[in-house]
């Protein structure tokens, strides 16, 4: 069977590509210190030595649109373009384009129907920075082939919290039943507390930095059981107005299994928002 | 009302380069061809397929041929479509983060909770 590798959860900022590669006058503050963090983030996914990588983020209405909205819905292609003209407009960032693990997608989605999730498929998924952010953060060389797996955490009705733990629950299963002998990484990327398009959007720091701190206790600490006693969909609108984006970290403390207290964990508190990665080894440390 | 369709004209608008520019220099003509020819069309679908039923209200159409974001969140458009497309439109003309700052203050006297943006 396939090995689970690493557990990865991850904020998703889509200004860190440009704030990364500017220079002189044009080059943040902020920058030097992001990308230590980052390149130190990066190791615990290099040093896991991955073939395959599980993608699990959210679409910003670039593909997926109000005619036609799915709830979870898993990519199946050999290849997956990435990025769209209006984050190329605002982000910087460059158009990318990524071989996709077709036979473990097709295991996802015959699997994941049977274990009782209605997930929606693609077969020409164009990806977004939800899913190429992580890849230029931890895996710049974008070499290895991938699932996405994509979650309306954006277009209400959204499904339940509990939903978010059950699915990653469900993934982990299915990674570690895949009839294969490659080593799988699952990496997720969401948001703590954010605002976009509201009143406390930008300010210096994330809209809720209390709801911050409590939320990275909850992930770092494993604490699933916690979280759910305390989040709700009414819960998320408190902390800022994109808050939901929470529920794929949810989805990830699914994978990384109750109680699991995280390998590695990083935050930086920037402007706008707070920056959070997690990693878990679920086999022990690799060496 | 109609959340899906301002919804629809932010989205449809905000992916066309040269729809995107033609709603900043001239709103209310973008918004008045725009519902006329593309309120109804259904994506990916040819034209003789097109919806029967879509239309703004008079104040969804004042809004949006004003440039009025602090409307349209009250409306409960999409605030992350709504702050996409002006910050394309927008952005241009300030500081760097002074446009998302000046549309955060626009809309400091919200308070919670917000508009309903279901749809």
């Amino acid at each position: 069977m396939a090995e689970l590798v690493a557990v990865i959860a991850s904020t998703h900022h889509p200004f860190y590509h440009r704030a990364s590669t500017s220079v002189g006058e044009d080059r943040p503050p902020f920058a030097d210190e992001w990308v230590r963090k980052i390149e130190s983030f990066r190791e615990t996914l290099t040093r896991a030595r991955p073939d395959v990588l599980v993608m699990v983020g959210s679409d910003h209405f670039h593909q997926l649109w109000l005619d036609n909205m799915p709830q979870f819905l898993v990519g199946k292609a050999p290849v997956y373009d990435a990025n769209w003209h209006n984050e190329e407009r605002e982000f910087g960032l460059p158009r990318m384009r990524l071989n996709g693990q077709e036979d473990l997608s097709a295991y996802v989605l015959r699997e994941g129907l049977d274990a009782g999730f209605d997930l929606a498929f693609s077969n020409e998924l164009r990806i977004d920075h939800s899913i190429t952010c992580p890849i230029i953060t931890l895996r710049p060389e974008a070499d290895l082939p991938i699932v996405p797996i994509y979650t309306n955490i954006f277009a209400p009705p959204l499904p339940q919290p509990k939903r978010f733990v059950q699915l990653g629950r469900t993934i982990r299963q299915l990674v570690e039943s895949w009839p294969s002998d490659k080593r799988v990484a699952v990496i997720g990327t969401g948001h703590l507390s954010l605002e976009l398009g509201g009143p406390r959007q930008f300010g210096p720091h994330g809209p809720d930095p209390q709801f911050d701190q409590k939320a990275v206790g909850w992930i770092a600490g494993g604490d699933v059981e916690e979280c759910l006693a305390e989040v709700s969909l009414d819960s998320l609108h408190l902390p800022g107005n994109a808050t939901h984006g929470f529920m794929d970290f949810m989805l990830m403390m699914g994978v990384a299994g109750a109680g699991q207290k995280a390998d590695y964990v990083d935050t930086y508190d920037l402007f706008h928002t707070m920056e959070a990665y997690f990693t878990w080894y679920p086999n022990g440390s690799p060496s | 009302m109609s959340k899906y369709l301002l919804n629809k004209f932010l989205f449809t608008v905000d992916r066309d380069p040269a729809l995107v520019e033609r709603y900043r220099e001239q709103p209310r003509e973008t918004v008045t061809w725009w519902e006329a020819t593309e309120a109804n069309r259904l994506l990916n679908c040819i034209d003789d397929e097109r919806s029967t039923w879509l239309a703004f209200d008079a104040a969804e159409r004042e809004a949006l041929a004003t440039h009025d974001y602090p409307a349209l969140f009250d409306m409960g458009a999409h605030p992350f479509l709504t702050l996409t497309l002006f910050i394309a439109m927008f952005e241009r003309d300030h500081e760097p983060m002074g446009f998302q700052t000046e549309y955060a203050r626009r809309l400091a006297d919200r308070t919670l909770p917000y508009p309903d943006i279901a749809t």
